[in-house]
């Protein structure tokens, strides 16, 4: 059937209540796939916290492990591993993280990286 | 003869005949409904509910309700789910549209039509869905992960059934009140 038919069955309000209903819809995405804002980076070395940044400014963190030296950027509502002595550079690769509970773990180095939300979805994580 | 004591007698009058007749229809699009392969639990039509704003326009909000929630009990006992977890869903949700079509009836009518109507009855369908979901089934706030693909469908189905209503009450106005429910209108091409 063709569109001008059924257009006709609209009335200039249920235009608009279309328009609200999909900016509702729009504006779910966001907000539930977020996943939380991740507002702190925990930086662990053998398990230990060695330290727990706030996501606010840009600044280096540099741990040491048994096979050197990792060092982790920090930006705005960001952080990634710059460099990692690791052979495979699997948490180099990974990039930025930027979600809240997303982790880049550097085995080899035992460095891991973390972000943290306001709250946190598990204890621990176990595969 | 005197009339038995312990004997119940019901006399349906025209109005008890009109809403059978289209909760018949409703329960029957409901079925038919179930046998469309769907991707997610929970993510269906609801052609249903094109009845209920049929039956909201033409005869007003307590006829909905009845038209509504006979679909409900209805359909769930021809499907075998009654009083199983998606009865009660089917149930919260059917109530809460009807408490959003209770609002939204009383926009002006020359300015919101059918798909309005459907609109705020299908949004408010997985809110009460969720709501219940979250306090009685899945007691985690995971469940609101699935929220805007819920409101995705509510709103391609929601304009779609208001859409098809729109288009029923209109062929209706051609005739007079029904004699006979119409065939409903087919899914939009």
């Amino acid at each position: 059937m063709a569109f001008a038919e059924w257009r006709h069955l609209m009335r200039p309000g249920d235009w608009l209540a279309l328009l609200l209903a999909a900016l509702f819809a729009a504006a779910l995405f966001p907000l539930a796939w977020r996943g939380g804002a991740a507002e702190k980076a925990v930086v662990r070395a053998n398990g230990e916290i060695v330290a727990e940044v706030r996501l606010t400014e840009s600044r280096n963190v540099e741990v040491e492990g048994p096979l050197g030296v990792t060092r982790i950027e920090i930006a705005p509502g960001r952080a990634r591993v710059a460099a990692d002595p690791g052979p495979r550079q699997y948490c180099v690769r990974q990039g930025w993280l930027t979600q809240a509970n997303s982790i880049a773990i550097c085995a080899p180095n035992r460095v891991s990286l973390a972000l943290v939300g306001r709250n946190r979805a598990y204890d621990s994580l176990n595969y | 003869m005197t009339r038995s004591t312990t004997e119940i007698v019901l006399t349906p009058d025209a109005d008890d005949h009109r809403i059978a007749r289209y909760s018949a229809v409703a329960i029957a699009l409901s079925v038919a409904e179930a046998a469309i392969p769907l991707p997610l639990p929970g993510v269906k039509p609801g052609l249903g509910n094109i009845v209920t704003l049929v039956v909201l326009v033409n005869h007003g909000w307590r006829d909905a309700a009845w038209v509504s929630l006979l679909r409900v009990f209805g359909a769930s006992l021809l499907l075998g789910s009654f009083l199983a977890p998606g009865f009660f869903l089917s149930l919260t949700g059917a109530l809460a549209s009807l408490a959003a079509l209770a609002l939204a009836s009383r926009l002006p009518r020359r300015w919101f039509g059918p798909v309005t109507l459907s609109l705020a009855a299908s949004f408010a369908h997985i809110g009460g869905q969720l709501v219940l979901a979250r306090l009685w089934l899945v007691p985690h706030d995971g469940v609101f992960l699935l929220s805007p693909v819920f409101a995705a469908a509510a709103l391609v189905f929601g304009l779609a059934n208001g859409l098809a209503a729109a288009r029923w009450l209109a062929d209706d106005a051609k005739k007079d009140d029904i004699a006979e429910p119409p065939a409903p209108p087919a899914p939009q091409s």
